[in-house]
């Protein structure tokens, strides 16, 4: 195992280092009122003290747990390293959690404490606060709206600020002692508690202690090189394990720069205004961006249309060889810097990413046309594979050996192996400490000597040597005649298509597969406005027949490619239908980080699956929605269901089944 | 929803009075002896059914109508009239029914137009873009930008108003009159045309603006939900006559209210 010189193996102690090191050097930056403020490592330890001296004052010690609840802000992120000082655990939650989410979580850490970012977070808190006993105290950054509330528990983040100067202005032993309290933590410490949302039942609290993050942190930096004159924009949710350590622990071990947005709608414009150098982002992001592109684009005129169309054609062939430095003839090359000068690098301006010297993928599989489409642009974009109780890296890709089906191989210091049932497992220095007051499911995830159960089904890719993830481990099934059907796989492999963007496929202990389908807004309404469809709703766009006709082509699309694949091929899709609605964490049906929540899915779908499978043309479905201010309505709909033609095998599997 | 009583006593001296206001179009009588007064720190509904004269009302209120007769007392000063300059440098701002927006400008220059009164140097320091201009320049734009923190349209900011969706524009709207930092705020229908979320949304803002600007507000708006949670006081016209003024929920039973907005057949039922 490596070790930490204990000097520097706790994050308030890094930001002494830091402070000393990089004093004069930008820690973080906010826009603020349409200016980028920024803090170096020096101001940055004076907010914080000041801060920690005023929660010390307030009464939070040693053990205590705190929350921190709101958007990316410096000031958040400076109140879990205010916290940590005192040897508080900061317990992170996810800002858009309806309110009974976040009772849970805070009543099972019992925080005593919690910073928030403004008004709408201390009312959700004041809520539920009958649920929290152990709750004495709320700190809010924005007063905006929090004048006429009751002060007595209530207190805005300058104040405890002032609090703690004028504690050490008056007592010049004070700083002395805080500095001391620091020394006194090790880093085998409890540093965070996140909860993660889990797909299926209540959410896990991950313990994880200053070494887990600060190893993991170090190991990923040196993998890719990262130091303190990197940029990054802080955009994930602050309870997200990839946050804290990308934003947070990363920041701190290379004296990096980190970035928090004006608000999150103008994250794309504030990242072309900083230009980050390294980024980390769910497939979802890089989705959106190229959805919104290629609609863009298709209202375009004609000679910028067709000049885009032949560049990333060229881009596709080409690119991707020049990224990873293969040979490449010099026609291509020549023609490649043209479509860089007009077509590559003025889009990647345009999102913000010129700058980016290297991108992560993560959280979910990411289309391979997408990958790619990114990657022949020049984004040196890479995947990997990791989980909040690894403290994120568990398997990642190294420059130049970047392939769009696997997740890369072992993080330096993870050891990986395969169960004997075909789930991965690892063992590293990140791994986690065990879940809050929860030893039973901790041993059932964490083995004696150290190994942790992933759930995650996979293999090692005998071509390339990385790893392959295919699935759940408990979401792989078989159908009724033994064919393995793994949901996930398939549901990737129709969410590549822009216009479809969740997807659910049935079938575990059936006669066959079928597939419930959530259509993309942005780019099946652009395909609308364009095919003169009308439409008034989602609703009304998804029960569109001609809608119905594109979705049936795609599916058809994913049955081609299935039948080529030997073990998938019986496993194709032969009917399906387009939900009336957006599946949505609030009514439970994604997980915060958006993703499926199967077995709760098909439960309250319960009426369609069966219309599958008993040879119903259309099926009835009402279902109850939460909208975000907690209140429930109903949406009823009648649902058409189709049906396709699977396609036969392709040769080679047959010759294998024969 | 607000404590009534409370509120009731925080709220200051009159700060608009109208008395006996007369206006006509033709035989056409808009507003027929109209009197009511807006006290200070207050949000002050007037609602009414189509035609009862409620815009007729804000136009003569910031002089885009001269009544026949009556009297306007404005912040002590009384007028038989007023005009729209007058009422800006006194420190009225308003919004309209339908949109009055640069729709070619940007979010930004469309509010930082509102700051026009506000900006004293003249052309030529204006070229210069040094000293005193430059620094009345800056400052104009750092209250700008604290409205565009307030109503959270940052996404938005550089981006020409004709191109957004009619919520956004409205609230650009809303921007451009607080940009005036007045004292008396009219708004003419801020939530038509909007959805139950933008709605809301407004509701939160104008309550805001009261709060923290303590900016007096006379709004005109058909939403009755809308009316009850957001004013004070609520004054109702009906055919350019006064019917009621009184606290919302006074308003809501009154029988002359019921008898125009419902009919005679509604008078006495719950």
């Amino acid at each position: 195992m490596p070790s930490i010189e204990p000097s520097l193996d706790t994050l308030p102690k890094l930001l002494l280092h830091n402070a000393r090191v990089f004093g004069d050097r930008t820690a973080m930056r906010q826009k603020d009122l349409g200016i980028w403020q920024a803090w170096t490592w020096a101001q940055m330890l004076e907010e914080i003290r000041a801060f920690s001296v005023g929660l010390a004052e307030l009464g939070l010690k040693r053990g205590d747990k705190f929350t921190i609840i709101g958007a990316n802000r410096p000031r958040l992120y400076w109140a879990m390293c205010a916290g940590q000082a005192l040897g508080a655990v900061p317990v992170p939650v996810y800002a858009d959690a309806v309110a009974d989410e976040m009772a849970f979580v805070l009543a099972h850490a019992e925080v005593m404490l919690g910073v928030v970012e403004d008004q709408e977070q201390v009312d959700k808190v004041i809520a539920v606060s009958e649920r929290l006993p152990h709750l004495h105290q709320l700190i809010y950054d924005e007063p905006r709206g929090l004048k006429d509330y009751d002060h007595s528990r209530l207190m805005a983040f300058s104040d405890v600020q002032s609090i703690g100067r004028k504690k050490l202005a008056a007592d010049p032993d004070c700083q002395r002692r805080w500095e001391a309290g620091i020394a006194a933590g090790k880093g085998s410490d409890l540093s965070v508690i996140l909860y993660t949302s889990g797909t299926t039942g209540r959410s896990k609290g991950v313990m994880l202690t200053f070494a887990n993050t600060i190893i993991s942190a170090r190991n990923a930096n040196a993998f890719d090189h990262l130091d303190e004159n990197e940029e990054v924009i802080a955009y994930l949710p602050l309870a997200w394990v990839g946050d804290y350590i990308f934003s947070y622990v990363q920041a701190y071990t290379a004296g990096y720069c980190v970035n928090c947005p004006e608000t999150p709608d103008t994250v794309v414009a504030d990242r072309r205004e900083i230009g980050t150098t390294y980024a980390f982002a769910p497939p979802r992001v890089y989705e959106n961006v190229l959805t919104l592109t290629t609609v863009r684009m298709a209202d375009a005129g004609v000679v910028k249309r067709k000049m885009f169309e032949f560049f990333i054609a060229h881009a596709g062939r080409w690119g991707e060889k020049i990224l990873d430095g293969a040979k490449v003839p010099l026609g291509a090359r020549f023609l490649y810097a043209i479509g860089n000068m007009f077509v590559y690098g003025p889009l990647m301006n345009q999102f913000g990413l010129s700058r980016l010297r290297v991108a992560y993928t993560a959280g979910e599989a990411i289309g391979p046309e997408i990958f790619r489409f990114w990657r022949g642009m020049g984004l040196n974009l890479k995947q990997l594979y990791g989980q909040t109780e690894a403290s994120v890296y568990v398997t990642a890709q190294p420059d130049g050996q970047i392939y769009a089906e696997t997740v890369g191989e072992a993080s330096p210091d993870v050891e990986i192996k395969i169960s004997d049932g075909g789930e991965v497992m690892f063992r590293s220095p990140g791994v986690f400490a065990g879940y809050y007051k929860d030893p039973e499911r901790t041993a059932e995830v964490l083995t004696a000597d150290g190994w942790v159960h992933t759930g995650d089904a996979g293999f090692f890719d005998p071509k390339t040597g990385q790893l392959r993830i295919i699935d759940r481990a408990k979401d792989v099934g078989r159908l009724k005649d033994g064919t393995v059907f793994a949901p996930k796989y398939i549901e990737n492999k129709l969410k590549f298509f822009p216009n479809i963007r969740e997807a659910v496929a049935v079938g575990a202990g059936r006669d066959f597969v079928c597939a419930m389908i959530n259509i993309d807004l942005t780019a099946v309404g652009s395909w609308a406005e364009r095919n003169n469809v009308a439409y008034a709703s989602y609703q009304e766009l998804a029960a569109n027949p001609r809608v119905y006709d594109m979705i049936a082509g795609h599916v058809d699309e994913v049955n081609k490619s299935l039948a080529g694949e030997d073990i998938m091929s019986g496993a194709q899709i032969k009917r399906f239908l387009i939900l009336h609605k957006e599946l949505d964490p609030d009514d439970g049906e994604l997980t915060r980080t958006q993703k499926l929540r199967r077995g709760h899915i098909i439960d309250r779908y319960a009426p369609l699956v069966e219309a599958f499978y008993n040879g119903a043309t259309e099926a009835k479905i009402a279902t109850e929605v939460t909208f975000e201010d907690g209140h429930k309505g109903v949406i009823a709909a009648r649902l058409a269901i189709r049906d396709l033609k699977p396609y036969p095998a392709s040769a080679a599997a047959m010759e294998r089944a024969a | 929803m607000r404590a009534p009583s409370s509120r009731e006593a925080a709220l200051g001296e009159v700060v608009l009075a109208v008395e006996d206001v007369l206006l006509t179009f033709g035989g056409v009588r808009a507003l027929a002896g109209v009197s009511f007064d807006i006290r200070k720190g207050e949000i002050r509904a007037i609602i009414g059914p189509n035609g009862a004269g409620k815009t007729s009302m804000l136009n003569v209120v910031n002089g885009f109508y001269q009544p026949d007769s009556g009297r306007i007392t404005f912040k002590g000063e009384v007028r038989r009239s007023m005009r729209p300059y007058m009422a800006a440098h006194g420190g009225i701002a308003r919004t309209f029914q339908n949109l009055a927006l640069f729709r070619g400008m940007t979010t930004l220059d469309n509010i930082l137009a509102g700051r026009t009164l506000k900006m004293h140097r003249g052309f030529f320091w204006q070229l210069l873009r040094y000293g005193p201009a430059m620094r009345e320049e800056v400052e104009n734009r750092r209250r700008v930008e604290e409205i565009i923190d307030f109503l959270e349209i940052a996404a938005i900011r550089k981006i020409p108003v004709g191109r957004l969706p009619y919520g956004l524009q409205k609230r650009v709207e809303l921007g451009r009159a607080l940009a005036m930092e007045p004292d008396l705020l009219l708004l003419d229908e801020p939530m038509a045309g909007m959805n139950l979320e933008e709605k809301e949304d407004m509701s939160r803002f104008i309550i805001d603006v009261n709060q923290q600007y303590g900016t007096t507000i006379a709004l005109i708006e058909h939403d009755m939900g809308v009316v009850m949670d957001l004013s004070d006081r609520v004054v109702v016209l009906d055919y350019g006559r006064k019917i009621a003024d009184a606290a919302p929920e006074d308003v809501k039973r009154d029988k002359n209210v019921i008898r125009a907005y419902l009919g005679e057949a509604y008078v006495g039922q719950d």
